[in-house]
């Protein structure tokens, strides 16, 4: 049976005004993302790893070529439908974890849900759900200055895994966090990836992500310089 | 945003502060602004004031020789026309009262300023109208003919006793030098520098005998008797007496409103408009601070806003949502700035404030003690700034959510 394809990109390029010339950030990229995949972006900085999320992210447009998500022309998004692109399918996760310091964690997790309209009892349901996925939920009523880094960014997860996306994408999710913690962090995701078959897509250039990933795509200079697949490698410990 | 004290507490204790001043300012100025229409209503100008057109011209020299004639018939046909008006005749007259001793001899004597009023016909509003029996000090009102009330000070000063006989000099509406013994029945205090110094007042008969004219007043003073002064009221009441009037006689009566005399228009309208001036100031004045505190609260919350868009919240919702929390917010401080504003007022209106220091040698009919006024009114003034000013405030800060582009999110949301 075929995999499902949820991403295309065709000759994306992205260049931004930098003064009175242009920094081209995405060169002609070629790239597809099929349902269940756990891949990275990886390269130095200024390679166009960011650049690539915030496109399929429908953060951003590309200036030329064409990026379709879930069936989507990014290009041809409005504002709204974007957001609510993002709303419905799009998970996000930040190196910071952003979570909002005034509501409980509980509450960081049941946001993305309130803009869903989801009714009172579903969601206080879903939401424990999240919580349990990443083992949290006997901190639902703790405030985020009262975790710990690696239990604010499993906050993060559950926030972006609550609405169930069909992508995820990660901003080097482990770059403030020890190694215990980043390996704890990448099994919770591996697991929820494994589980609800949804594609996690990561921007990094931490080794220890690499060593849970199933496809590394190397970019430099806004090129892909080498697209890996790698079959039934060990998880690193 | 109730755990959020930056969002909460702090624009509701801003827009509170503004209302309170808002509120305490507007109640304040009405309540002086309404006492001294009242008090120069129910001393100097009625609601409208009748006089010759040449006494109208000199009134400051209180020239009796100016004087309305005819002052029954003219009282009857007014009754008849404006039967919705009380009128009353009124006299004010310059002399010297002079205190005689045991033998005889003068004792001690001073310039007064006398007003002559109606005291003995049954059921007579003007005593309470011009507040004497809370003006007394000592002994009681006229009850008969030929009896006086002195001001509190000018009789300790000629240290009058009650049942004292004194004599008022002056001159009769013709010319000539007048004389008349009066019974000193009590003293009275206004609490009006204007009103205190060297007061007499005496019964409309007793000065229509003493000035020599019987048929005769130098005012006729108008009240509506079922509201306070209403200027457009007063005014067609005006405008239909004088078009009867024949404006080449200079002794034919001319009717002038409360804001036609003494600069009274100018004061009431100048205050209309600092009150309103205010009003004005305020909602600016904490727009932009509301305004500021927004800035402040967006850049504080720029990485809140980040994540929401990040989510997938609309631009617009978002302003929607920063909107309603600043109506939230106008509401609760309105509340709590009105309660505070109206204690004030309250306070203000009971206790009052006590300015006869300051009032010593003046000589404007102006209330000695400063009261506030709690009006309907002052229940909505509060919500305009209040509301306003927040709405206004959230408005423009809010903006930047729209300026905001999603591309640079994640760079943003990395520190």
């Amino acid at each position: 049976m075929a995999i499902e394809e949820i991403i295309r990109l065709s000759e994306v390029t992205k260049r931004y005004p930098m003064g009175e010339t242009e920094f081209t950030a995405l060169k002609n990229i070629n790239l597809a993302f099929h349902k269940g995949e756990f891949a990275g972006l990886v390269g130095p900085s200024g390679s166009g790893k960011t650049t690539l999320l915030n496109i399929m992210g429908s953060l951003d447009v590309p200036t030329t070529g064409e990026a379709v998500v879930l069936g989507q022309h990014i290009s041809k998004l409005s504002h709204k439908a974007s957001a609510e692109l993002r709303n419905r399918h799009l998970g996000f996760i930040f190196q910071v974890f952003n979570l909002l310091p005034v509501y409980t964690v509980y509450e960081n997790v049941e946001f993305a849900l309130l803009l869903q309209n989801m009714p009172a009892q579903e969601r206080k349901k879903t939401v424990y759900e999240a919580l349990d996925w990443v083992g949290l939920t006997a901190l639902a009523h703790k405030k985020p200055d009262k975790l710990s880094g690696g239990e604010g960014q499993r906050v993060a997860i559950a926030r972006a895994m609550v609405k169930r996306p069909a992508i995820l994408l990660a901003d080097e999710p482990t770059a403030n966090l020890d190694a215990a913690n980043a390996h704890l962090i990448l099994q919770t995701m591996k697991r929820l990836n494994d589980e609800l078959k949804t594609t996690f897509i990561f921007s990094t250039h931490d080794e220890k992500v690499m060593g849970y990933l199933g496809r590394i795509i190397h970019l430099r200079d806004g090129c892909i310089e080498l697209d890996e697949t790698i079959k039934n490698k060990p998880l690193q410990r | 945003m109730l755990r959020d004290k930056n969002r909460s507490l702090l624009p509701v204790l801003i827009v509170a502060i503004g209302v309170a001043l808002t509120v305490f300012l507007s109640g304040y100025l009405r309540g002086v602004m309404d006492d001294v229409t009242d008090i120069n209503a129910r001393f100097e100008t009625g609601h409208v004031k009748i006089m010759t057109r040449s006494y109208a011209e000199n009134k400051d020299q209180l020239p009796v020789d100016l004087a309305i004639l005819g002052v029954d018939s003219l009282r009857n046909s007014l009754k008849k026309q404006f039967p919705e008006m009380a009128w009353e005749s009124r006299m004010r007259f310059g002399g010297i009262l002079d205190v005689p001793d045991a033998s005889r001899n003068s004792r001690g004597q001073g310039p007064v300023l006398g007003m002559a009023l109606d005291f003995l016909t049954p059921r007579t509003k003007e005593p309470e109208r011009m507040n004497i029996p809370n003006a007394m000090v000592r002994g009681r009102m006229p009850q008969r003919l030929g009896e006086i009330l002195v001001g509190e000070d000018f009789a300790q000063k000629l240290k009058i006793k009650m049942g004292d006989q004194v004599t008022h000099f002056g001159s009769t509406m013709s010319g000539s030098l007048s004389f008349k013994n009066f019974v000193v029945t009590g003293t009275v205090r206004f609490g009006m520098a204007a009103m205190d110094r060297g007061t007499i007042l005496v019964d409309i008969r007793d000065a229509q005998t003493m000035l020599d004219m019987p048929d005769g007043t130098s005012e006729i003073l108008g009240y509506a008797t079922e509201s306070a002064y209403q200027d457009a009221q007063m005014q067609s009441i005006a405008t239909m007496f004088n078009a009867l009037q024949n404006p080449q006689d200079e002794f034919a009566p001319v009717m002038q409103t409360l804001k036609q005399q003494n600069n009274l228009g100018e004061l009431i309208d100048y205050s209309a408009k600092m009150s309103g001036f205010y009003v004005f100031i305020f909602v600016m004045a904490m727009a932009v601070v509301l305004w500021n505190t927004g800035l402040l609260g967006g850049v504080r919350r720029y990485k809140e806003f980040g994540i929401r868009l990040a989510l997938g919240e609309f631009k617009g919702h978002m302003y929607r949502s920063l909107l309603l929390e600043s109506v939230v917010v106008g509401v609760v401080g309105s509340v709590i700035g009105l309660f505070i504003g109206l204690s004030g007022v309250y306070y203000l209106q009971a206790y009052g404030l006590d300015i006869s220091g300051m009032m010593e040698n003046s000589a404007m009919l102006i209330p000695s003690v400063i009261r506030a006024k709690i009006t309907p009114d002052l229940f909505v003034i509060g919500f305009i700034p209040g509301l306003l000013a927040t709405t206004l405030g959230a408005m423009l800060s809010g903006i930047g959510i729209f300026k905001r582009q999603t591309a640079s999110l994640f760079k943003e949301l990395e520190v």
